[in-house]
């Protein structure tokens, strides 16, 4: 995998992981241009496209689109699986994750798609241990990260 | 010092964490920048403090800021700090800051070497996963060459989830530092067989990311994937892997043959579709061998199923895996074209974009016409200009694919290229323009009616060009003036055509355009000249000259230098010819003497093609190379070069070595996209001739106010409905002939008749097409080597992995400063720790040989490459074995040895042989049938003679009977479909029915053939005996223990068994004699015991219990039938005692 993008409805950037090194202007105009691209897409139409050399492989939850790009001989449905996973992985984290988790827990959010994938390569099959190894981590933690009433928030808004 | 900590603390409070941004950002929607700006000033106060945690609060900031999209590089140094927190908190902080925005530009990226190597050694587990993950992210080559010792010793940590990731990080480091591949290659292979179900899947995904780029050098690794294979239950895992095997197969063919079983079981026993388009995507792959068109058809008609689904994404899929088999297998393919062009119009882009994908190589004489205007529908309807250019280029791609291998009336080709100058606002001019040109010059029949086409765009140019939006399909002007000029000969309407390319308007063309319109007119200009002076038209050839010289002006006062400079030339040359007409002189002939010869199109390759000659040296220099200093100086001018060459193509004369080897290289590029170069020696005739006309094609005025059709185009619908009928007649005229030969030639060639049926071949093309090869330098080097791309990342990585380690290849290990890493005696010694035992021996061997032999470094030398060698072979055989041995799953780790003289090596056996020709065969079962084998015979042509007239024929028995085609009687023999040329060998498969298997079977049988050589052919015969073996109706199943077990309880079994004495071979070996020749596969293994299984291909089930004692083997056998169990332990007996 090359990357991963997580954007919203809106096309708002939420979430990037880059597994090759890129320059920080191509990122963004990669992400300008698959933004675009991906959301004049009609819902009934497929996941997958192609762009460029690439494969770019996504699927809709709720107001939030992930999108990840694999080269030409990757398996489009294991990647499906993998977004799969991954908004299982947050669901579980999370419990019943929504938009605002991972605006609000960015870095929370990194730290799960980090323990599920290294170097744009599944590194973990398994949900538990993902999420074990999360934990302890999180315990490792001294200072107690308050989640925050997201009620008062959306409220504001 | 207290006081400073509480300051920071109270600090703290105040501070603006994660939540407040994000919360401050979301409630200034309007001033947005201004906010962040504010806020990236509060963070760089942060910054500046020296309690940690505020720093890391700032870094965390930043991160999400540089998500939104603002600069954060200038803080790299502040996250190097963060990272070196000793607080997990911070350091994942710092770290995921860093592999958000480190790249290999980051120059303080190598500050971070040291730190990094502390967390990889730090005790907490945490630690080290957070740098390895962060590491994954930013690893550059130097902190991979730095590092990798480190990492690979963190691949034998205790902790799986250190090892795991440790695996997985490998990979980028290869990708960086390809030197550590050898080294490292051992330990990972080793991780293959980790007890961690995660660490064995990130070492299998690593091999597989590896293999995929180098196959080759991992074929040795395939017996142990598919045990791998054979026994994960991870559908992740298994995914890698039928990925890697798909690899591997095109490199192994007979690898495919192993393959198809297990995978066959897997597509049918998963319902998971997903692995289900795996398996299809390798069968497709793996096949090599005829027998394998019923899997074939089997994939084709699931994936017909997928495409027709509903789920979009299925029906993607199931087109992309459909591609992949047409490559192999268009043939079965092709009968799902009307699905495929039904996938046309569906509304998702990416479907309709596969299906066109898969016409590509559906076409075939017959239907391109169909498809073709299928797809001008579809660029007439499409939305959206990158649809439309991606059908225009599929359609130039379908019709010129192989060389215009499909296309029959190249009329309607270039129809087809002026319909498609229509398109609006396309960027692919150039290839429509590459087209007309490539058919006109190398199709010599179609020219006369090319140029009229081509006459008629010049005319009607102003729609072409006059739309600033249409300006990429502008580039069909150069290739329109180009070809009317170079073939004027055949242009009806000359006067006409010139007055179109003399128009005012042309000036607001490109200037290349231009340049070539320059150009041509002159041709134009002389093939008129010449025929209005035969014709004795004094005023008219002087009308025509003051015609160019009333309308080159415009062309003079260009701005692009090319067009200026041709255009004054020719200018000055024609005044000259006004000149001489004045007085009279005759010039046409001197005129058109500029343009005399003939331009035949080069092969791509041609220039690189011409050997060096001998004395030649190219690398020498030809000057001494320029001075340092003097190259600066001229750096100005070379950038003026490059911009100007790309305007203009000027010759410079000025000789700078670096560019003159760029412009050597363009130029090259150029001559090889050029079809047009000529080469050294033009021939001196052309003919000129006049050729009646083409004056059916009405030249009608323009209507500007309807400028989508170019009137007066005919239209390629037209063509179809002629080809239609021209088939249609050739077809009447064709059957007609058939019906008088079989009047004349009953009954004798009878049989030939039936054969033949109607294929491509027969549809003749419509008139006389004569393309015309690229031309070739005279005694071109044939090697036709593909150019690999020298920047390929993985290149680097195909690295022969088999052979052992040279001391000098270690890994660099930091010694200095860093005591922390020889601690652990691991990393001192990595290198010589191996899994794989053989290497490990030559290794020590070689060890000692440096110790001993210290002086001898020559002679010792030769040992090490003949050791390398020989391990080599040890491998190679390895595999052999693995491929040819049946799916036994070995139990030890060690591969088995391989047998002694190669016996294993070739599972065909002799059949017959003399001085011109050797057969060699095998008996294999047909599971799709009960009652056929097929026999598959390898001729190999041993004599200097040609051999040709094959034809096999054996005498059947009342149970065996050779299948031979329909209406032919049993004294028929079977032609071999193919030739042989001196020393050639190829294979060719008889398909034969029992009735009974039970027994052994021989059967006699003769090949004649004709031995064709200078002195002339004679007819020669050879007998041979084709012995079918019980064996050969045994078919390899694998088993597994429970049911098996359930069988043998089951008490229908016959039971009977042997004893052979004076075996020394190991039981390996033994067993693998079994299964190779036996087609059994072993069940269980237990110490010197082993159970085994087969199945006949009517169904009887073998069971055997092979006990081996000193020096014997006893095999006790149970099967539905007492004689075939008793003849196949016959020739059990007859292997053994062999042994």
């Amino acid at each position: 995998m090359q990357f991963m993008l997580l954007f919203s409805r809106q096309g708002k950037l939420r979430l990037q992981k880059w597994y090759v090194p890129l320059s920080d202007k191509e990122k963004k105009k990669i992400t300008r241009e698959l933004v675009q691209t991906v959301l004049a897409r009609k819902p009934k139409m497929c996941s997958f496209l192609e762009w460029r050399d690439l494969k770019i492989v996504y699927k809709r939850y709720a107001s939030l689109y992930f999108c990840c790009a694999i080269e030409d001989q990757d398996n489009e449905l294991i990647t499906l699986e993998i977004i799969h996973r991954y908004v299982e992985l947050l669901d579980k984290y999370f419990g019943s994750v929504c938009e605002l988790d991972i605006i609000f827990n960015f870095e929370k959010a990194y730290f799960i798609l980090d323990e599920f994938l290294l170097g744009g390569e599944v590194q973990e099959t398994s949900k538990k241990n993902v999420l074990k190894a999360i934990e302890q981590a999180d315990l490792l933690q001294e200072v107690k990260t308050h989640r925050i009433k997201y009620e008062t928030i959306v409220f504001s808004l | 010092m207290a006081l400073k900590m509480v300051k920071g603390s109270i600090d703290r409070m105040f501070d603006k964490n994660l939540q407040d941004l994000v919360r401050g950002i979301r409630n200034h929607k309007e001033d947005e920048a201004k906010y962040i700006s504010q806020c990236i000033d509060e963070i760089k106060q942060e910054l500046k403090q020296d309690n940690i945690a505020v720093k890391a609060n700032a870094v965390c900031k930043l991160t999400y800021l540089q998500m939104l999209g603002y600069d954060i590089s200038w803080a790299a140094f502040n996250i190097i700090e963060v990272m070196s927190a000793s607080k997990f908190t911070f350091k994942r902080i710092g770290y995921l800051a860093a592999s958000q925005c480190f790249h290999e530009g980051t120059d303080v990226i190598m500050l971070t070497t040291n730190q990094i190597r502390k967390d990889l050694s730090s005790p907490n587990q945490y630690d080290t996963g957070v740098a390895l993950t962060g590491l994954s992210c930013f690893v550059t080559p130097d902190l991979a060459r730095d590092l990798a010792n480190d990492i690979m010793t963190l691949m034998s940590h205790t902790k799986p989830y250190i090892r795991k990731k440790a695996v997985l990080i490998m990979y980028k480091v290869f990708l960086k530092y390809p030197e550590s591949l050898r080294p490292a290659f051992p330990r990972l292979k080793e991780k293959l067989e980790d007890p961690d179900p995660g660490v064995q899947s990130a070492a299998v995904n690593v091999i597989c990311e590896l293999a995929r780029r180098n196959p080759k050098n991992y074929l040795s690794l395939a017996p142990l994937f598919f045990k791998l294979m054979t026994s994960s239950t991870n559908n992740w895992v298994l995914i890698k892997i039928i990925k890697l095997f798909g690899a591997l197969t095109p490199l192994e063919p007979r690898l495919g043959k192993k393959l198809i079983e297990p995978l066959t079981n897997l597509i049918h026993r998963n319902a998971d579709w997903n692995l289900c388009f795996c398996v299809a995507v390798l069968i497709s792959l793996s096949s090599g061998m005829p027998n394998h068109s019923a899997s074939i058809q089997l994939c084709v008609q699931k994936l017909r199923i997928l495409i027709e689904d509903s789920d979009q994404n299925l029906k993607y899929l199931g087109l992309l895996a459909m591609s992949k088999i047409l490559k192999t297998h268009p043939k079965s393919v092709q009968s799902h074209k009307d699905l495929i062009l039904q996938c046309l119009d569906d509304k998702d882009e990416s479907i309709r974009l596969r299906a066109l994908d898969l016409l590509y190589g559906m076409v075939s004489k017959k239907n391109l016409m169909e498809i073709v205007k299928k797809l001008m529908i579809h660029v007439d309807k499409a939305e959206g200009t990158t649809y439309r250019d991606e059908l225009l280029t599929k359609i130039i791609d379908i019709c010129s694919q192989s060389n215009y291998q499909y296309i029959t009336n190249f009329e309607w080709y270039i129809s087809i290229l002026v319909e498609l100058t229509r398109l609006e606002g396309t960027r692919h001019g150039h290839l429509i323009a590459a087209q007309m040109l490539d058919v006109a010059i190398r199709v010599k029949a179609i020219r006369k009616f090319a140029v009229s086409q081509m006459a008629m765009l010049l005319d009607n140019a102003h729609l072409i060009a006059s739309n600033t939006q249409r300006n990429g399909i502008c580039e069909v002007l150069y290739a329109a003036a180009w070809i009317c000029g170079e073939f004027s000969e055949h242009l009806e309407e000359a006067n006409q055509t010139l007055e179109a390319m003399l128009r005012p308007k042309v000036t607001t063309l490109p200037g290349h355009i231009q340049a070539v319109y320059v150009q041509n007119m002159v041709k134009l200009y002389a093939s008129i000249l010449q025929q209005k002076e035969q014709s004795g038209e004094k005023e008219a050839a002087q009308e025509i000259t003051q015609l160019m010289i009333e309308r080159l002006p415009q062309f003079v006062q260009s701005a692009d230098l090319e067009v200026q400079e041709r255009a004054s030339c020719i200018l000055q040359l024609i005044k000259y010819v006004q000149k001489l007409q004045v007085k009279e002189v005759p010039v046409a002939e001197e005129v058109i003497a500029l343009f005399a010869g003939e331009l035949n199109p080069v092969a791509p390759k041609a220039q690189k093609k011409v050997p060096v000659p001998e004395g030649l040296d190219l690398d020498a220099w030809i000057n001494e190379p320029p001075s340092d200093s003097e190259s600066e100086d001229e750096k100005p001018k070379t950038i003026f070069h490059e911009e100007e060459q790309r305007h203009s193509r000027h010759r410079q004369p000025e000789i700078d070595e670096e560019e003159l080897a760029r412009r050597r290289e363009a130029r090259k590029q150029e001559q090889a996209n050029n079809p047009f170069y000529i080469k050294s020696s033009p021939s001196p005739q052309k003919r000129y001739q006049d050729t009646p006309g083409v004056e059916h094609i009405p030249v009608v005025q323009i209507d500007l106010s309807v400028p989508l059709k170019v009137p007066g185009m005919p239209m390629s619908d037209q063509y179809v409905k002629l080809e239609e009928e021209r088939r249609h007649k050739q077809k009447l005229e064709k059957d007609k002939k058939k019906k008088k030969q079989k009047k004349e030639k009953r009954g004798k060639h009878h049989r030939h008749n039936s054969l033949h049926t109607e294929s491509e071949e027969d549809i003749a093309p419509a008139h006389h097409v004569d393309i015309i090869t690229e031309e070739m330098p005279e005694n071109a080097l044939p090697s036709d080597e593909d150019d690999k791309d020298p920047n390929d990342p993985y290149k680097a990585l195909d690295i022969d992995l088999d052979k052992p380690l040279a001391d000098s290849e270690k890994l660099p290990v930091q010694r200095h400063r860093n005591v922390e890493t020889l601690k652990s005696p691991d990393a001192e010694v990595p290198l010589e720790e191996k899994k794989s035992k053989k290497p490990k021996k030559k290794e020590k061997k070689h060890k000692e040989k440096e110790r001993d032999k210290g002086k001898k470094k020559e002679k010792e030398k030769k040992v090490v490459e003949e050791e390398e060698e020989e391990g080599k072979k040890v491998i190679l055989q390895d595999l052999q074995y693995f491929i040819s041995c049946s799916s036994c799953h070995h139990s030890e780790e060690e591969p088995p040895q391989s047998v002694q003289n190669g016996t294993l090596d070739d599972d065909y056996r002799l059949l017959a042989e003399n001085p011109y020709i050797k057969m060699t065969y095998d008996i294999q079962g047909n599971l799709q049938n009960d009652s056929q084998v097929t026999v598959s015979v390898i001729f190999e042509n041993k004599s200097t003679s040609f051999l040709k007239s094959m034809e096999l024929n054996v005498l059947d028995s009342l149970n065996t009977k050779m299948l031979r085609p329909e209406g032919s009687s049993v004294h028929d023999g079977i032609p071999v479909p193919f030739q042989l040329p001196p020393g050639i060998s190829n294979e060719a498969q008889f398909v034969f029915t029992l009735q009974s298997i039970v027994m052994a079977q021989k059967l006699k049988g003769t090949l004649s053939f004709i031995v064709k050589n200078d002195e002339g052919s004679t007819h020669e015969k050879l007998d041979f005996k084709l012995h079918f073996s019980c064996a050969s109706y045994l078919i390899t199943t694998p088993c597994y223990s429970d049911a098996f077990a359930k069988l043998l309880e089951s008490g229908d079994l016959h039971m009977s068994s042997i004893k052979v004495d004076g075996i020394s071979i190991s039981f390996q070996h033994l067993l693998a004699k079994i299964c190779f020749h036996h087609h059994f596969s072993v069940v269980e293994r237990v110490d010197s015991c082993a159970s085994m299984y087969s199945r006949s291909i009517q169904g009887h089930h073998v069971c055997l219990l092979v006990k081996k004692g000193e020096n014997s083997v006893s095999i006790d056998g149970k099967c539905n039938d007492s004689t075939l169990l008793s003849n196949l332990l016959d020739e059990m007996k007859e292997t053994l005692s062999k042994c």
